[in-house]
C-alpha cells in the first residue's frame, strides 16, 4: 500500500466520529442535496421496515452510507486543518504579559487574554509576546517558527516597516516594548486557528452560485421522479417507492453535493499548507480570476540584491589599481552590494586585500549617499551614487566627472546601478576613478514563470522605483508585459485602479505601511508576515513566508480550487446518463418488457440494476475523495487548451465511467439472494 | 425523382437559401435596433402612444411594460373572441368562455395552439383584428427580448436595456411586415388563395353539401411562418390545400419559419462585436434542428410498411420527407403549423417531435425566444464546465454569478415543471383523460405533447385530444401563459444584471465561447438537460410504444 492511501485511510478512521455527528440534520440542510438523500434515506428504512425485503434493506443501507461518504469528505478535509490548530493553540492559552503602566516604568503581571488594544507590554529575551502589537521600543530578534515554520530567527525593530509582532511568537534577543494592536480574541493566532479548522468557513460566491445550480436541478429531478407515478399508473402499475427513491438520489447531484464543501476547505488547506492565510474564501476564489499581478521589482522579480558585474575604469586611470580602490572601499562595507563587490574583485584581482589598518570607515549616510575609506597615508576613498560622488569630486574642483556621469548613463540604460568610484589624495583635488556595474539579478525561473502567466492569460507590470530606463531594461529581460518605473504608492493605487476600470482583477504583494491603501484595494492583497500590523490589516491574505514571488502559485491555487469544482460538477452530471440507462429500463420493463433493449449494460435483473446504479453512487463520492482533497492538477494552459483537455476527462470521461462501473458492482451484486 | 432524393434537395435548397439570407437579414435586424433614426409612421405611434423614443428603461420597467402590453392584449383578444357573435361578419362563428380564454392567452403568447376550429371558431374580424395582429406583435415582443438580453451583454455598469415600445414598433414594421409582404407574395405565386369571397357550397360527389371557406389566406400564412405563430386559417392548418397547395408553397413555409431564428444568431454576433459568437451559436441550432429532422425522417422510413413509406396522416403531395422536414421544423422552431398529422407518425417519430419542443425551443427556436433560450443554454454551458479553465464563469466579460446562475436555472425549471406536473395532473383526472383517444403509452403521449406544446408555446397538436374542454383549456392557457412569461422575466432581470456588471476583458485565460468546443458543449448540455429531465416521460411513451 502507498504512503498516500494509508495516510488517507489513517485519516478516514480518526475523521469517522466527526462524519457520523454530521448526521445532524441541522448539519444535513446546509447541502440541500444530501438533505433530500436524508429524506429518502429515513423514507426507505420505513418502507424497509414495514416491507421488509433484501433489495430494500440494501437499497436502505446504500442510501444511509451516501451520506456517511459526504460526511466523511467534508470531516477528512476539516481534520487535516486541525491538527494545526491544536498546536496554535497550545502557544495561545499559556502565556502571560508584562504590561507598562500608564507612568512608563511600573510593569504588572496580567494573563495575555486580559490585554486590550493599545496597552504596552514589555518582553525580554526568552519571552513569549502574548499579543499583536508594533514594537514601539528596542529592537530584538524573534522567533516565528509557532506560525511559520520557519526557524530562523527575524529582526523587529520599533518605526519602520519591520516593527509588527504576532503574538505567539518568542524573542530570542534584547527587550522590546509592543503596543497591543488586536482586540482580544482577534489576534492573528485566533484567526488562523479559525481559518485552518474551518469553523468561520462561509460559502463562497461562487461555491454559492454552484449551490443554487444544484438545488434546481434537484427541484427538476424531483419533478421528473415525483411524476413517474401518475404517468405509470396511467398504463399500469406504478414502480415501488424504494425504486423511485433510489433513481431520484442516483439522479440528483450527490457526487458533486457531498464533494462541494470538502473541496473548498481543501482548497484553502492547500495555502496554508504553503504558508499562506487567506483571510477568507472569497481571495481564494479572486485568484484564480486574477487578470492582472502588480510585482515589485526587488525581491520578487529580481534577487534582492544587485552583484557588481563590471567595472568601468575611466580614461587615463590605472585599471588594477581601480579594481584595488574598488575593493578597498567595500571592504568596510557589509551591505550584500558591497559583498558582491569584494568577491568579483577578488576574481579579478586574484586576491582580496587584508582589511588596512588605522584606516577610517566613512559610513553610508542617507544625506551624503556614499561610503568609503580614509586610509592612514592620507588617500581617501569614496563610492556612492553618481550624483553625491561626482559633488564630492567638484567641491573639490576635481577631475573626471564628465566621463564618469556618461559611464553612468550607460549603465542606467543597461537596466543596472551605476556605483561610482572617486579618490583624494590629502588636500589635492578629487578624481573620478571607475564606475561600478551593479546588475539587477532576475531570480532564476522568473522569466519562465512570467512565459507561463501569459500564456494563461495574465498580465505582469512590473512596479519599481527605479528610473524609466532601467526598469525598461529590466522589464525585457524577465519577460513582464509592462513596467511601472520611478513609482510612488499613489501611482501604483492609480495604475491599479485603471486596470480594474477596465474590468481587471488586480493582485499585489506588499508589506510597508504605505502599501496599505493599494493592499486594500486590490482584488487579492497579500501582505507580508514580515510586514507592518497596516499592511497585514488591508490585505485578505497573509503571506508566512514572506515571499512576495509567492503571488503566482497563489493565483495556481485559486484556479486549481474552481477547476476541481468544475471538473466534479461536469463529472457529476455526465454520471446521470448512465445511471438513467440502468434504472429506467429496470422501472419499466414490468410494464414494457420491450424496454429490455434499453439495458444496454445488460445488468442482470431490475433489482441488480437498481441496487448497483445506488451502490455506485455512494462508492463514486469514496473514490472521488482523493481527488477533491488533492485537487486537480492544474497545469499553466490556455484555456481552451484546459477546456478541451479538462472536457474529455471529466465530461466524457463521467459518461463512461459509470457504465462501467455499474457493470462491474452488478456482477457482484447479482450473487445477493434476492436479486 | 425519389421521395428520398427531392428530400435530400429541400433541405440543400433550405441550406442554401438560409446562408445566403441570414447574413443581410442578421445585419439589417442588428441595425433596426441600433439605429439613431425613426421612421415617420413609427414616430406618429409614438406621438399617438407618448412614448418618448430616445428615453432608456430600466429591465423593471421594460418587464412591466411588457406583460403590460401582453395583458392588454389578452383582454382585447379575450373580450373579441367571447363578443363575436354581435360583431359584424360573425358567419356563425362562437367559442365559449373557456375556450376564449385559452385562444386569447395562445395567440398573445405566440403559442398559437388552437383549441378552437380555425375557420368555424372564429370570424374574419377576430382573425384579422385579433389574430392577426398579435401574429405580428407576439412575435415582435420575443425580438424585443432578445434584443433587451444581448444590451446587457453589450453594455458596462449601465442601469438600462433599451426602450420596450422601440423595439417592439421596429420589430414589427421593420422585420415583420416586410417579411410578411414578402412571404404572401411569394405564397401568392405559389398558388395560396386570397379572396374575400363569400363561403362556397358545393355538391360532393355522394351527393352531399359541403362548405369551402376562403378568405386571406396567403398573408396570413405569410406572418403565420414567419413570426413563428402557426395559427392556421384553417383547422386542418398547412395540411389544407388552400394553405399549402404543392412542395414549392411548402418549402417557401418551412423557410419563412426558420428564417428570422437562424438569422438571429448573426445579429447577434454583430451586435456584441464578435461575429464568431454568433457562429458558435448557429452551429448548435444547425447541428440540433438536422438532428431532429434526420430522427424524424429515420423514424418514419423505418416503420414503413410500404414502397411509398409511413404515409399515414401524411399529404401525398409532400410526402415523407417534405412532412418530417416541415415537422421537424415547425417542432424544432415554436412554430406549431402543421402540414401532416403528428399522432400518425411512428412513435419514434412522433417522440422526435415531442423533443423537439422538449428541448425548449432552441434549435432555432420561435422568433426572438430561440435565441434567447440558447443563450440560456450558453449560460449554464458555460457555469458547468467553464470552472473547469479555472476562472469564474464568463460569457463575454459578464460573470455568471449567484445572481445570473439564479436567473438562468430557474428559466431552465419553469417548462419541464409545468410540462411534467401538467401531463401528471391531467393523467391522473378522469376528465382530462376523456379528452385522448388512445390509451396505452400512445394516449400518455398525446397528453405528454399537448403540454409541452403549451409550455414551450409551440402550438402544435398531436392531434387525438379533444382539448376542448374547460380543464384541458384553462390549464393549457396557464401553461401557455406562465411558459412564456415567467421564463421571459427571468431573462430580462437577467438583462439587467449583465448591463450592471462591469464588462471584463477577454484574455487568453478566458473561456473561449466562438469555437465549435463550446458549440459542442451547448449542444450536450442541452440534450443532458432535456434528457435527463424527460426520459422517464419518454420511456413511459413513445420509447415505450416503439419497443413493445
Amino acid at each position: 500500500m502507498t504512503s498516500p492511501t494509508s495516510t488517507l485511510l489513517h485519516s478516514a478512521g480518526t475523521s469517522m466520529p466527526d462524519a457520523v455527528r454530521k448526521f445532524h440534520p441541522a448539519h444535513l440542510y446546509r447541502s440541500p442535496v444530501m438533505f433530500v438523500v436524508g429524506v429518502g434515506s429515513v423514507l426507505t428504512t420505513l418502507l424497509a421496515i414495514v416491507h421488509p425485503s433484501v433489495f430494500s434493506w440494501a437499497i436502505t443501507v446504500w442510501l444511509w452510507a451516501t451520506i456517511l461518504f459526504a460526511n466523511l469528505a467534508e470531516a477528512i478535509a476539516e481534520g487535516r486543518g486541525k491538527a494545526q490548530a491544536d498546536s496554535l493553540r497550545k502557544t495561545r492559552t499559556s502565556t502571560t504579559a508584562r504590561r507598562l503602566g500608564a507612568d512608563g516604568t511600573t510593569e504588572e503581571e496580567v494573563s495575555a487574554a486580559d490585554l486590550r488594544q493599545d496597552d504596552r507590554v514589555v518582553v525580554d529575551a526568552g519571552g513569549v509576546i502574548p499579543g499583536d502589537g508594533d514594537v514601539v521600543e528596542g529592537i530584538a530578534t524573534v522567533d516565528e517558527s509557532a506560525i511559520t515554520g520557519e526557524s530562523a530567527p527575524v529582526v523587529r525593530e520599533a518605526g519602520g516597516d519591520r516593527c509588527a509582532v504576532t503574538g505567539g511568537t518568542t524573542v530570542l534577543s534584547d527587550r522590546i516594548v509592543v503596543r497591543i494592536t488586536s482586540k482580544p480574541g482577534e489576534t492573528f493566532i485566533d484567526r488562523m486557528i479559525a481559518l485552518v479548522e474551518g469553523a468561520e468557513r462561509k460559502k463562497t460566491p461562487n461555491e454559492i452560485a454552484l449551490g443554487i445550480l444544484l438545488v434546481v436541478l434537484t427541484i427538476i429531478f424531483l419533478l421528473a421522479v415525483a411524476t413517474i407515478p401518475p404517468l405509470a399508473s396511467f398504463t399500469g402499475r406504478p414502480p415501488t417507492l424504494v425504486t423511485l427513491v433510489a433513481l431520484l438520489v442516483c439522479l440528483i447531484p450527490t457526487t458533486i453535493g457531498a464533494l462541494l464543501s470538502a473541496i473548498g476547505i481543501a482548497g484553502m488547506d492547500r495555502l496554508v499548507q504553503r504558508n499562506v492565510l487567506a483571510m477568507s474564501g472569497r481571495a481564494v476564489e479572486a485568484a484564480g480570476d486574477i487578470s492582472t499581478l502588480l510585482l515589485d521589482k526587488t525581491g520578487t522579480i529580481t534577487l534582492g540584491n544587485r552583484q557588481a558585474a563590471d567595472i568601468r575604469v575611466l580614461p587615463g586611470v590605472d585599471a588594477e589599481q581601480v579594481h584595488r580602490w574598488a575593493q578597498l572601499s567595500s571592504l568596510a562595507d557589509e551591505t550584500p552590494e558591497g559583498r558582491s563587490i569584494v568577491t568579483w574583485t577578488a576574481q579579478t584581482l586574484g586576491t582580496t586585500a587584508d582589511s588596512p589598518v588605522d584606516a577610517t570607515v566613512v559610513p553610508f549616510t542617507a544625506q551624503t549617499r556614499m561610503s568609503g575609506l580614509d586610509l592612514a597615508d592620507g588617500t581617501s576613498l569614496r563610492k556612492g551614487a553618481a550624483g553625491s560622488v561626482c559633488r564630492w569630486v567638484e567641491e573639490s574642483g576635481g577631475a573626471g566627472v564628465p566621463e564618469a556621469m556618461r559611464a553612468a548613463d550607460e549603465i542606467s540604460e543597461l537596466g543596472g546601478t551605476p556605483l561610482v568610484i572617486a579618490t583624494r589624495q590629502g588636500d589635492a583635488p578629487a578624481a573620478a576613478v571607475g564606475v561600478i556595474y551593479l546588475k539587477d539579478v532576475i531570480k532564476p525561473g522568473m522569466v519562465q514563470r512570467f512565459a507561463e502567466l501569459r500564456r494563461m492569460g495574465i498580465r505582469t507590470v512590473m512596479i519599481t522605483g527605479d528610473n524609466p530606463l532601467t526598469a525598461k531594461a529590466i522589464a525585457e529581460e524577465a519577460g513582464v508585459d509592462d513596467f511601472l518605473a520611478e513609482a510612488t504608492p499613489e501611482d501604483k493605487m492609480r495604475l491599479m485602479k485603471k486596470e480594474q476600470l477596465g474590468g481587471r482583477l488586480v493582485a499585489m504583494a506588499g508589506d510597508g505601511t504605505n502599501d496599505a491603501p493599494a493592499l486594500a484595494q486590490a482584488d487579492v492583497g497579500v501582505a507580508m508576515n514580515t510586514g507592518t500590523s497596516a499592511a497585514k490589516e488591508a490585505g485578505n491574505m497573509v503571506d508566512l513566508d514572506s515571499d512576495p514571488t509567492k503571488l503566482i502559485e497563489i493565483v495556481g491555487i485559486g484556479k486549481q480550487l474552481l477547476i476541481t469544482r468544475g471538473a466534479l460538477t461536469t463529472f457529476s452530471i455526465a454520471n446521470d446518463l448512465a445511471k438513467y440507462f440502468a434504472i429506467i429500463p429496470a422501472m419499466f420493463v414490468g410494464l414494457y418488457p420491450g424496454l429490455h433493449t434499453l439495458n444496454v449494460m445488460h445488468l442482470h435483473s431490475p433489482n441488480s440494476a437498481m441496487l448497483s446504479a445506488v451502490i455506485f453512487n455512494a462508492l463514486i463520492i469514496v473514490a472521488l475523495i482523493p481527488l477533491s482533497l488533492r485537487g486537480v492538477r492544474y497545469r499553466p494552459l490556455r484555456a481552451d487548451q484546459l477546456l478541451a483537455r479538462n472536457l474529455l476527462i471529466y465530461g466524457v470521461g463521467g459518461v463512461i465511467a459509470p457504465f462501467v462501473g455499474i457493470k462491474l458492482i452488478d456482477l457482484l451484486v447479482q450473487l445477493l439472494p434476492g436479486m | 425523382m425519389g421521395d428520398t432524393t427531392a428530400g435530400l434537395l429541400t433541405i440543400l435548397t433550405l441550406v442554401v437559401v438560409l446562408a445566403l439570407v441570414h447574413v443581410p437579414l442578421g445585419d439589417y435586424i442588428a441595425h433596426t435596433f441600433t439605429s439613431e433614426r425613426d421612421l415617420r409612421a413609427e414616430r406618429l405611434i409614438y406621438r399617438l402612444c407618448g412614448v418618448s423614443p430616445r428615453s432608456q428603461q430600466r429591465w423593471t420597467t421594460y418587464a412591466v411594460s411588457l406583460i403590460a402590453f401582453s395583458g392588454v392584449g389578452v383582454v382585447v383578444l379575450f373580450a373579441l373572441c367571447v363578443l363575436q357573435p354581435h360583431l359584424p361578419l360573425a358567419r356563425g362563428a362562437s367559442m365559449d368562455v373557456s375556450t376564449s380564454f385559452n385562444t386569447a392567452i395562445s395567440f398573445v403568447t405566440n403559442t398559437n395552439w388552437q383549441s378552437s376550429a380555425g375557420e368555424a371558431g372564429a370570424s374574419p374580424v377576430v382573425q384579422t383584428l385579433g389574430l392577426t395582429i398579435q401574429n405580428f406583435v407576439s412575435a415582435a415582443v420575443g425580438l424585443a427580448v432578445v434584443v433587451a438580453v444581448i444590451r446587457g451583454l453589450t453594455r458596462s455598469e449601465s442601469g438600462t436595456v433599451g426602450n420596450f415600445w422601440v423595439d417592439l414598433v421596429r420589430g414589427t414594421i421593420r422585420i415583420l411586415l416586410p417579411l410578411a409582404v414578402i412571404g404572401a407574395i411569394v405564397l401568392l405565386a405559389g398558388g395560396v388563395i386570397q379572396d374575400v369571397a363569400a363561403p362556397h357550397v358545393i355538391q360532393t360527389l355522394d351527393g352531399g353539401r359541403q362548405t369551402v371557406q376562403s378568405g386571406l389566406v396567403a398573408s396570413q400564412e405569410a406572418i403565420k411562418q414567419v413570426g413563428t405563430n402557426g395559427g392556421g386559417y384553417f383547422n386542418a392548418n398547412s395540411a389544407h390545400p388552400f394553405e399549402n397547395p404543392n412542395p414549392f408553397t411548402n418549402v417557401v413555409q418551412i423557410l419563412l419559419m426558420l428564417v428570422i431564428p437562424f438569422s438571429l444568431p448573426r445579429a447577434y454576433g454583430r451586435l456584441v462585436g464578435d461575429r464568431r459568437q454568433g457562429y458558435a451559436v448557429l452551429g448548435f441550432m444547425g447541428v440540433l434542428w438536422a438532428a431532429g429532422i434526420a430522427v424524424i425522417t429515420w423514424a418514419e422510413h423505418a416503420s414503413a410498411t410500404n414502397a411509398l413509406g409511413a404515409m399515414e396522416g401524411k399529404e401525398v403531395r409532400f410526402g415523407v420527407w417534405g412532412s418530417t422536414i416541415f415537422a421537424g421544423s415547425t417542432t424544432s422552431t415554436s412554430t406549431g403549423a402543421v402540414n401532416s398529422l403528428h399522432e400518425s407518425y411512428s412513435p419514434l417519430g412522433g417522440g422526435g417531435a415531442l423533443t423537439n419542443m422538449a428541448l425548449g425551443e432552441i434549435s432555432p427556436g420561435g422568433v426572438g425566444s430561440g435565441l434567447y433560450g440558447a443563450l440560456i443554454v450558453a449560460i449554464l454551458a458555460v457555469f458547468i464546465a467553464g470552472l473547469m479553465v479555472g476562472r469564474t464563469p464568463e460569457l463575454l466579460g459578464k460573470t455568471i454569478g449567484r445572481k445570473e446562475i439564479t436567473y438562468a436555472a430557474l428559466y431552465t425549471v419553469v417548462t419541464p415543471a409545468l410540462v411534467l406536473v401538467g401531463t401528471g395532473a391531467a393523467l391522473a383526472l378522469r376528465t382530462a383523460r376523456s379528452g385522448l383517444l388512445a390509451s396505452g403509452p400512445h394516449g400518455l403521449t398525446e397528453m405528454l405533447y399537448a403540454y409541452t406544446s403549451a409550455a414551450n408555446n409551440n402550438g402544435s397538436a398531436f392531434a387525438g385530444l379533444t382539448a376542448d374542454q374547460p380543464y384541458l383549456n384553462t390549464t393549457l392557457a396557464v401553461a401557455m401563459a406562465v411558459g412564456r412569461f415567467v421564463p421571459i422575466i427571468f431573462v430580462l432581470a437577467l438583462a439587467g444584471s449583465f448591463a450592471a456588471q462591469r464588462k471584463r476583458p477577454h484574455t487568453d485565460g478566458t473561456m473561449p465561447t466562438h469555437t465549435p468546443l463550446f458549440t459542442g458543449l451547448m449542444v450536450g448540455v442541452a440534450l443532458l438537460v432535456t434528457g435527463l429531465t424527460f426520459l422517464p416521460a419518454l420511456a413511459l411513451g413513445p420509447l415505450a410504444e416503439a419497443l413493445s
